[in-house]
């Protein structure tokens, strides 16, 4: 049975293209970039490439480029620096729909004598600045808000946010794990001091990530050792995945265009298709400000995994925020924080597109998701009543 | 992903006896859409007082639809009292097992079949004297208690896996910790909870370690399992005890009497010459 992977907000396939970039540091080209030697020293250069093809995809400089060992040690590098370099500040802002990276980290910190201040979102997951605004205190070291949700895909204005923390001082990180490759990022058109990317997120290979670091802000390190990264970052690079994550880059900025046509013309016919076909279904989040692959539909009245294992039946991959895929006992935090009701929630289904999908592998997504959901209504004790109370309007 | 047995997925892919009996003997609805999983169980009896037939109706993720679909096929051709001592583990066996986080799928069937009983009896559906400890789930005092008992729970974290209380907010964990302990603490000589030879060691040593060894140690002594032989359970002493002319009656009346209280009434003490 063939696969088909509309799961990409979880991860990605390697390119093609990565894989070949990387294959030699494995085998032949094997030296370290720190060494003397010309052996080592040329892998040295590679890697100065692929900061550079990195730099050029977020227009960045490439000294504000740290290669680390993925999104999450990113995003913890990012928040401890900013209080470190800021010790009299015991103030942090967030928002109730980041990642486990961000929330995690500041539900720990908030243990450790800080104070975290978690904005909240409205129905269809969107920020509200002015609350952003009335939360900015002369004691907040930074403001850490996610560029674009990976569940329902929702884009945050990040710019202005930005704008509003430089204003008062504030540094400002956002996590753009899912909006990188997906959707324009130019660094020298904004005024975010902190971004964290992961490669596995733009078909470059797990365990490698980018932190961003605006010229000129205070750093200091996460991981202490050598004097790797400009003494940024401790440890000897991983060269394969380095320069796999840096032509992933170069690839993204190619396939920029087409992420925004042609997958997203694919994810609104999946959308509509689905919604056209199976009665008591919507959508998750603001349909307006999303990424271009991501599409987060809820069925009511049947329960995410079930859906999620009856696709698997047919090879189709997705996600779901229902209680028993999320790994507690509850739906997802994200889909809670914009107030979906539990009904939707637990029957919640994320879709998310590469530009490896094929019109084909829609149709074919479209054809069998209405017979699941109806096979499973059939199961459902709610579902006879709710079909009454729908046909008796 | 969850690690189903073939047979969970099995019986979510064909799950046997959906939908419900029209003018049904016995009927009972558990969970709730907020709570993420909900059944509706229904069943007939024949002239006999058997269950002839037993049909469900499930919302929830698939290791709830297989112990649905498990119950139904349990209970055909049971009498009542039968069907009563049908347990949440005799649903998880029948499906070679659940993971551990899913077993509250088991004791939502065994709920089920609880109350479709009491309501084919007439018995009144609403308890009295429970109270509800998890406000998330609506779990009661009562509902905990059993899956304790039935299933010789013994943290937080495996009443949450059996029951889903505290698996909110959380914050009913102390009291879950209450229910625990005194439940624990409970005589077993109804044989319920009857112990594995390994758990039996196993909580013989705990409670040699929480119990009995501080106040030993207080005195320079100490103490040391051997064997445990069935009931009989085998140790030295050492330190200053080894060589206590009173150290038989510490045995027997301090170490032997904790152990009885809180591992098993059947238990005698036994010294190895040191």
């Amino acid at each position: 049975m063939s696969v088909i992977y509309l799961d990409n907000n979880a991860t990605t396939k390697v390119a093609p293209e990565v894989l070949e970039a990387m294959l030699p540091y494995f085998s032949d080209l094997y030296g370290n970039p720190s060494s003397m030697h010309s052996f080592g020293g040329q892998v040295a250069q590679k890697i100065r490439e692929a900061r550079e093809q990195v730099a050029a995809l977020i227009g960045a400089l490439p000294d504000e480029i740290i290669f680390t060992s993925c999104g999450t040690e990113s995003d913890n590098a990012a928040i401890r620096s900013a209080l470190m370099t800021r010790p009299d500040k015991k103030h942090i802002i967030t928002s109730r729909v980041e990642h486990p990276a961000i929330r995690a980290l500041c539900a720990h910190l908030a243990t450790q004598g800080y104070r975290v201040t978690e904005l909240s979102v409205d129905k269809n997951g969107l920020l509200d600045l002015e609350n952003l605004e009335k939360s900015l205190t002369p004691d907040t070291a930074i403001v850490s808000l996610m560029w674009g949700n990976n569940e329902t895909g929702v884009i945050f204005p990040v710019a202005e946010a930005a704008h509003m923390a430089q204003e008062r001082g504030i540094l400002f990180h956002t996590d753009a794990v899912q909006t990188t490759g997906k959707i324009p990022i130019n660094m020298k058109k904004n005024a975010v001091d902190m971004l964290s990317i992961s490669g596995h997120k733009l078909h470059a290979p797990k365990g490698i990530g980018i932190l961003y670091i605006r010229r000129g802000t205070k750093f200091s390190p996460f991981l202490i050792g050598g004097h790797q990264e400009r003494e940024r970052r401790g440890g000897t690079e991983n060269t394969p995945s380095i320069i796999g994550l840096g032509k992933a880059c170069e690839l993204a900025a190619k396939n920029m265009e087409k992420e925004n046509t042609y997958v997203k013309r694919l994810r609104d016919k999946l959308e509509k298709q689905l919604l056209a076909k199976i009665p008591q279904s919507r959508v998750n989040g603001d349909t307006a400000n999303r990424l271009p692959n991501t599409t987060n539909i809820s069925f009511e009245y049947v329960e995410g995994e079930a859906i999620l294992l009856l696709m698997n039946e047919h090879g189709i991959c997705a996600s779901s925020g229902s209680a028993c895929t999320s790994g507690s006992l509850q739906p997802s935090h994200v889909l809670r924080a914009m107030g979906v009701p539990f009904t939707m929630a637990h029957g919640s289904i994320r879709f998310s597109l590469s530009i490896y999908n094929t019109e084909k592998e829609i149709d074919f997504v479209i054809d069998k998701m209405p017979a699941i959901i109806e096979r499973l209504r059939g199961m459902s004790p709610y579902w006879t009543q709710a079909e009454q109370a729908c046909t008796n309007q | 992903m969850w690690e189903y047995t073939d047979k969970v997925k099995e019986h979510f892919l064909n799950p046997r006896n959906v939908g419900e009996i029209e003018n049904p003997d016995g009927v009972a609805e558990v969970g709730s859409l907020a709570c993420g999983d909900a059944l509706k169980l229904t069943f007939k009896l024949d002239k006999n007082k058997k269950i002839k037939e037993a049909k469900f109706k499930t919302f929830g993720c698939a290791s709830a639809i297989a112990s649905s679909s498990a119950l139904t096929e349990i209970i055909k051709g049971m009498t009542l009292d039968e069907a009563l001592k049908v347990t949440n583990q005799d649903i998880a066996k029948y499906l070679g097992g659940l993971p551990d986080e899913k077993m509250h799928c088991s004791v939502m069937g065994k709920q089920a079949l609880e109350k479709a009983i009491e309501n084919y009896k007439g018995v009144p559906a609403t308890e009295t004297g429970t109270k509800i400890i998890c406000e998330c789930f609506g779990v009661t005092d009562k509902e905990i208690e059993q899956a304790i008992r039935e299933n010789n729970l013994s943290t937080v974290e495996e009443v949450t896996n059996y029951t889903k209380a505290g698996g909110g907010c959380g914050g009913c964990h102390d009291e879950i910790q209450k229910i625990i302990d005194r439940v624990r603490s409970e005589p077993k000589a109804d044989g319920k909870l009857k112990l594995t030879n390994i758990q039996k060691i196993r909580l013989i040593e705990e409670t040699l370690e929480r119990e009995i060894r501080p106040s030993l140690k207080h005195d320079g002594g100490d103490i040391e399992l051997i064997d445990v032989i069935g009931n009989r359970v085998i140790v030295a002493t050492r330190g200053t005890c080894a060589t206590c002319k009173a150290s038989d009656i510490t045995l027997k009346n301090f170490v032997e009497h904790r152990l009885k209280e809180l591992v098993s009434p059947d238990l005698v003490i036994e010294e190895v010459p040191s």
